[in-house]
């Protein structure tokens, strides 16, 4: 396998939902190592760009490759290794309810089949000390959890297979400010000791502002602004204005 | 990907050295885990042994994992390794120790098990007296303030358990009674005693199949859908919501479900009687030669129209109870999938349980009503 610099491309990317055209020659490129946030507007397709990307919805036109690999196009085998090479953090969690946090870590792992009952439970324990759930917790259920707890094991179970690429959909989302911060906090410290590449997409600015190294700013289904914050933000698209412009005082107050 | 690979060399210096090189992670140790772990766990006793990591390409926590566990779980000072690789070995340092539960014969067990259904038992019952007191209360509210009555609930429950059953309960019975016709025309022939199908079709089918039938096929179509739908209201929280905005949940879910259900209930079992006799007077017509008309101008004589009403109460009951025991399920269920799978397949099982019980409490009660 060659070390390809390129996580996530896109090209030329349509995608077309109830005939409605929600992008319209979208390109992306995320290198390796990148922490790339998407922001725009509601019903401007990020969450949808994210599924597409991620091969949950098929474009209309254009292709998108993970790792070089286009996977929807790709033989099952190839998708399945390109699959295991990334983690998806979804937006309400999407832990499996009838599953207990342990089993819900441990069944990415006992799905590979080719580890040993001692080795999953202790790389599922590791994973949850990595976002800091303490083992008496391991029993719970999802429903027993606070949202903030689900987040983290719902992170925990997206990191099981070790992913070279997080995907995070709207991270923190229903969290209180301090929670989110503290979540925040954990997915950078990951990304570090990982080398994690990581795709997100947010609305929140403090997210966008401690852990994303570039911002890609959607607008009428195309990526409008693409660079390091401080470029973005003086972004004349009227979009990026108001999303940065609007949310400045804010930040200024902290 | 380069994979795995463990060397083991002695010096000359007589010091033994472990070389372990290649990408330690998940992926590349796919084929070779148990292997790796093998020739690791070989020479993992020997304490003089001097680990070299440097050639080590990625490593990740089960690689670390690998080797935390040949080191005896605890850090080798003297093992050469990358800074890199120093964090995620320091993680899995971190992992909690197994505590061991020990198995131990619970000669108990039976008993405690025995006590925990029982206790189940119980605490169904209640929830389910508990249930039927809401609904009085419910009932007592409505009495006084009618322009509360949930109308529209119950007459969506009628048109969805009712109206839209009234195909598949026609097919359903209309074959039970070319059947029923079938199987019993031989041996009434034998004691040249055909124009008693009539009677046996007429009392079995009116008064005893029809409704039960159409409470089996109804337990099986609509209690299903109101556990699942009350079963998610629970997951998604939608009950509480409700209640918060100051709607009683057994007002506006349970009670329009049982009376709609108890209303369509005896409706849709005319119905079905009327399709089970029509299957019945074609088959009699084909096998016994009796014509369809002689056969329906006979029935008033042979089956008494007291059967009609008492089929009639039958049937509303099995759909009150039918819809009770649905919703009492669907508001036990816990919010996971799994538990609204389970209450689903209960709610069935106890429903058809319950309407037959009730069938046989029937049957004693009226029987000496309605026979010729």
């Amino acid at each position: 396998m060659t070390i390809s610099d390129t996580v996530i491309e896109v090209e030329k990317l349509w995608t077309r939902r109830g005939g409605l055209t929600i992008h319209r020659d979208l390109n992306l490129r995320i290198a390796r190592g990148e922490i790339v946030g998407i922001v725009g507007g509601s019903g401007s397709g990020k969450t949808t760009l994210l599924r597409v990307i991620i091969g949950l919805d098929a474009p209309a036109q254009g292709r998108v490759r993970l790792f070089g690999v286009d996977p929807l196009r790709a033989r099952r085998a190839a998708r399945l290794r390109v699959q295991r090479r990334f983690g998806t953090l979804f937006q309400n969690g999407a832990l499996f309810s009838a599953l207990s946090v342990f089993e819900n870590v441990a069944f990415p792992l006992r799905e590979l089949k080719y580890l040993d009952e001692s080795l999953i439970r202790d790389l599922v324990m590791l994973k949850l000390g990595l976002v800091q759930i303490e083992p008496q917790h391991a029993a719970k259920m999802p429903a027993e959890l606070s949202g903030g707890m689900s987040k983290r094991v719902a992170l925990a179970r997206a990191m099981a297979l070790d992913p070279e690429l997080l995907v995070l959909d709207e991270p923190t989302a229903g969290l209180d400010p301090d929670r989110s911060r503290g979540f925040v906090k954990l997915v950078k410290t990951l990304s570090h000791e990982y080398a994690l590449t990581v795709f997100m997409v947010t609305h929140d600015l403090d997210t966008l502002t401690t852990l994303a190294t570039r911002i890609a700013v959607l607008a009428e289904g195309r990526i409008v602004a693409n660079g390091p914050l401080a470029e973005v933000q003086h972004s004349d698209h009227p979009f990026a204005a108001s999303f940065f412009g609007k949310t400045e005082p804010l930040l200024h107050s902290d | 990907m380069t994979p795995a690979s463990v060397q083991l060399q002695t010096r000359e210096s007589g010091e033994r050295v472990i070389t372990l090189a290649g990408d330690w992670t998940l992926a590349s140790l796919r084929s070779s885990v148990a292997r790796v772990w093998k020739t690791l766990k070989a020479v993992a006793a020997d304490p003089r042994l001097t680990w070299d990591l440097r050639r080590i390409g990625a490593l990740d926590s089960t690689g670390a994992l690998l080797i935390w566990r040949a080191w005896g779980e605890r850090r080798r000072a003297d093992a050469l390794l990358r800074p890199e690789h120093e964090q995620i070995l320091r993680r899995v340092a971190a992992v909690p120790p197994v505590e061991r539960a020990r198995w131990r014969a619970d000669w108990l067990a039976p008993i405690v098990f025995l006590g925990r259904q029982e206790a189940k038992f119980a605490s169904h019952a209640l929830g389910f007296v508990a249930l039927i007191g809401f609904l009085v209360l419910d009932a007592l509210y409505l009495f006084t303030r009618p322009q509360r009555i949930p109308w529209r609930e119950i007459s969506a429950t009628i048109y969805k358990a009712g109206a839209l059953a009234l195909p598949v309960t026609a097919l359903v019975g209309f074959l039970i009674g070319v059947v029923l016709s079938y199987l019993t025309a031989d041996t009434l022939r034998a004691y040249g005693a055909e124009l008693y199908i009539i009677n046996l079709l007429g009392m079995s089918i009116i008064r005893e199949l029809g409704p039960l039938l159409v409470a089996i096929l109804l337990a099986g179509r609509s209690g299903a859908a109101m556990t699942a739908q009350i079963g998610v209201m629970r997951v998604t929280e939608e009950i509480d919501a409700m209640a918060t905005l100051g709607i009683s949940p057994t007002l506006r879910l349970v009670l329009p479900k049982a009376i709609g259900l108890a209303l369509a209930m005896p409706l849709v079992s005319i119905w079905s009687t009327a399709a089970a006799l029509a299957g019945g007077a074609a088959a009699a017509n084909l096998q016994l030669g009796i014509s369809p008309q002689f056969f329906f101008e006979s029935l008033p004589k042979a089956v008494p129209a007291a059967n009609i009403w008492i089929a009639s109460v039958k049937a509303f009951s099995f759909g009150a109870v039918i819809a009770l025991i649905a919703c009492h399920y669907g508001l036990r269920a816990k919010p996971n999938t799994e538990s609204v799978s389970s209450s689903i397949t209960n709610a069935v099982v106890a429903a058809i349980t319950m309407v037959i019980l009730l069938d046989a409490v029937y049957a004693i009660l009226f029987r000496s009503v309605g026979f010729p």
